[in-house]
């Protein structure tokens, strides 16, 4: 037996077995385990709860949703809240984090000083204390009776900030947004990709076309979508003691957004920041040298190669602060954390709605990283291009 | 920027800086606008006007102008101890002393080394524990759910790190195996841990590990979000040290292969020496994050110093004061993070130096 084991082979073959046995069998015990203790309390396990009524509502939902609606339902509230909140984040903080990133760049000291105490500032102080300020700030506004009236169409109040809207059914503006998603992601992959060399002159009629066909199907979707017998812009007006018509944000989703966007620009700020000084300084000298003039150096060659250089650490920042809008059930953001803790304390199903929300996340961030990693390797620098 | 000529000189310094072009120019006046008017309105709320004792309170009342620091005043030791009890509250504050000072001095180079930093870290964790559990030397017990504020966050960072750091070593190494299903299945484990929020992650170790062990095995709530953060916090740094250790020269490893070295002695004295080495950088971030996550167990129910600060507003008697109580725990937390990613940046530009 001993000779047996001192086989190399054999040896690594045991051990592998053995390892990944006892992840297995680990497995299997805590599910045993799970089984008695459920059998004990008199819980059935399975997933036929999904297709029961909730009973209870939401407070913030983009799609229509009743106290009899399912719990499969209620759970793609949250899913659609969560990326609702995470891509206006992800979006804002980006712009944002741009914005600081080049600040802290340019040359200017001032700049340098304001974009540096920014970062330093929100980047160090916990996010979730940053959104509870937010939120204690975003409550602590005057009740609706005494709103601030900023033009007398957008009004800011304790219970949230009231803009003016379109009377348009919210599932064609749902589709408005993605043809436009759709058009962005087309005009892009046209820019970026290899696969049209030789029609460069065409491509802007082909994209003049493609915005023009946006604006109709918009326009189109608009008039269809529109709520009869209403003016097509719709503006928040006060009646009693509330507000009625536009579009109400809650302070919830505001505080969500603020946060997580100021938190996410710190920490993009300085990863953009990063990606200008890994260029070359030969870069921009060149394109001085060449009589460029300042934006030309810094809109068609550092920023093109920064964004090149970013690229890979921004999709895990990206990924990263996906998963921080779980904080929302913090300050009571309906998100998909939220839906799930809230339905685990309604029905009961602990296993399998934490099943489901695991599962749930890694099918967002691994499509997430998944498609941001294509783009990367559409845009990124090849071959012969790798001149930095 | 380009500059035909150069001068040196205190003005021309300043006209590079700050007023280089038409546009550098404006931007500066802008700037220079607006930091003074964010300045000016913060020294006006957070000292001229401020409210400094906790008896004039009836001043802030009366839509005072100024930041009412008299709730800081009154609540500090609510904020700063949480349920601790009241007489015993020098021992949370000695403890917390203790395991700062743990903190200060394994940035020390001499610390660096196993040996060291684990007595180190184990004694101070110790101290520590004692010191705010009680029930030895005459001390009266405290349990578990009266610890709160910057000991309880103080608590949970260390023990994260205590438990996560040799736990990442580990994940590293067996991630690192070259016995293919060894480092498939780490790995496996690995992302799917780096792919959930953390939140979720306490959330299902408080909830459902109740549900699938067995009852010996419970503990408390506690132990169990501690232990489940350390997993994240294990993953994440694993990937950080086989970042580390990908940076070596493979070389390294086979001249120890030639020397004859055991596995053991490879590792402990090749490879992870230098490989720490190399992640610092990233491991300090590691730290300043896990340190800043900590606040999340407020959701879980538990009185860390986040908490404690809503508590210290939630009476009707300071309800207006949250923006004061918010500024001060974010300062607290600003001084230790701040201080964690500065000596961070620092030992970055040490090891630069190094390596030039």
């Amino acid at each position: 037996m001993s000779a047996f084991l001192k086989n190399k082979t054999v040896r690594d073959n045991v051990m592998q077995f053995g390892f990944v046995g006892a992840i297995i069998l680990l497995i299997i015990v805590l599910m045993l385990t799970a089984r008695s203790n459920l059998e004990a309390q008199g819980l059935t396990s399975g997933f036929g709860f999904l297709d029961r009524a909730t009973g209870w509502g939401v407070s913030f939902s983009l799609i229509e949703f009743t106290t009899s609606d399912t719990y499969l339902k209620v759970i793609w509230v949250g899913i659609i809240n969560s990326l609702f909140l995470g891509v206006i984040s992800l979006v804002l903080a980006t712009m944002l984090g741009g914005l600081v990133g080049v600040m802290r760049v340019s040359g200017n000291k001032m700049a340098e000083l304001i974009g540096t105490t920014f970062v330093e500032i929100f980047r160090n102080i916990p996010l979730l204390l940053q959104v509870f300020f937010w939120y204690a700030l975003l409550t602590a506004l005057p009740k609706p009776r005494d709103a601030i009236s900023l033009a007398d169409v957008t009004f800011l109040s304790g219970r949230g900030i009231y803009l003016p809207g379109f009377n348009v059914d919210g599932g064609y503006l749902f589709w408005c947004f993605m043809t436009l998603v759709c058009a962005l992601a087309i005009v892009i992959f046209m820019s970026a990709s290899k696969r049209f060399p030789k029609i460069d002159a065409k491509k802007k009629n082909i994209k003049r076309f493609i915005w023009l066909m946006v604006a109709t199907i918009i326009v189109f979707l608009m008039v269809i979508g529109r709520t009869p017998d209403t003016t097509f812009f719709d503006i928040p007006y006060r009646k009693g003691l509330n507000y009625r018509g536009g579009i109400r944000i809650s302070p919830e989703l505001l505080a969500c957004i603020i946060g997580i966007s100021i938190y996410g620009a710190a920490y993009i700020g300085e990863i953009i920041r990063a990606g200008f000084n890994s260029i070359s300084v030969g870069q921009g000298e060149a394109g001085h040298a060449l009589g460029l003039s300042r934006w030309h150096t810094f809109s068609r060659i550092k920023l093109p190669l920064a964004i090149r250089a970013v690229m890979p650490t921004l999709i895990n920042q990206y990924v990263w602060l996906f998963k921080s809008t779980t904080i929302g059930i913090a300050i009571g953001f309906v998100d998909f954390f939220m839906v799930i803790s809230t339905s685990i304390n309604q029905s009961g199903q602990t296993l399998e709605l934490v099943a489901i929300l695991m599962g749930g996340f890694l099918v967002i961030n691994y499509s997430m990283a998944w498609v941001l990693n294509r783009v990367n390797d559409a845009i990124k620098l090849k071959g012969t291009q790798l001149r930095v | 920027m380009v500059r035909t000529y150069q001068q040196y000189g205190f003005l021309s310094n300043i006209r590079a800086n700050y007023f280089a072009t038409r546009l550098d120019a404006t931007m500066t006046l802008v700037f220079s606008g607006l930091i003074l008017w964010v300045f000016w309105n913060l020294l006006n709320w957070g000292a001229l006007n401020a409210v400094w004792s906790a008896e004039n309170r009836d001043l802030c009342v009366g839509g005072g102008k100024g930041a009412c620091w008299a709730v800081i005043d009154a609540r500090w030791r609510l904020i700063m101890f949480g349920l601790y009890p009241y007489e015993e509250q020098w021992r949370s504050a000695i403890a917390c002393i203790v395991m700062v000072g743990v903190g200060i001095l394994s940035c020390v180079p001499w610390f660096w080394n196993a040996k060291r930093i684990s007595v180190l870290w184990i004694s101070g964790f110790l101290i520590f524990y004692v010191l705010m559990r009680g029930g030895f030397f005459g001390l009266t017990p405290v349990f578990e759910q009266n610890w709160g504020g910057l000991s309880l966050t103080i608590f949970i960072f260390a023990s994260v790190s205590l438990i996560g750091m040799p736990l990442a070593i580990m994940f590293a190494l067996l991630r690192r195996s070259e016995l293919p299903w060894i480092a498939r299945t780490m790995g496996l484990i690995i992302d799917i841990f780096r792919s959930l929020p953390l939140l979720a992650i306490m959330f299902t170790f408080a909830i459902v590990l109740p549900f699938v062990l067995p009852g010996w095995m419970i503990g408390d709530k506690l132990y169990r979000v501690i232990f489940g953060y350390a997993l994240f916090f294990a993953c994440y740094q694993a990937e950080i040290l086989r970042g580390g250790i990908q940076a070596l020269p493979a070389g390294q490893e086979e001249a120890a292969k030639a020397l004859g070295m055991s596995y053991w002695h490879r590792i402990g004295y090749i490879v992870l020496p230098q490989a720490f080495r190399n992640a610092l950088p990233p491991t300090i971030n590691q730290f300043v994050i896990t340190f800043k996550e900590t606040s999340l167990v407020v959701v879980i129910g538990f009185f860390e110093i986040l908490a404690s600060g809503n508590a210290a507003f939630g009476t009707s008697e300071w309800s207006f004061a949250h923006v004061e109580v918010y500024f001060f725990v974010g300062l607290i937390y600003f001084i230790f993070v701040f201080a964690l990613s500065r000596y961070g940046a620092h030992l970055e530009r040490r090891l630069a130096v190094a390596d030039r």
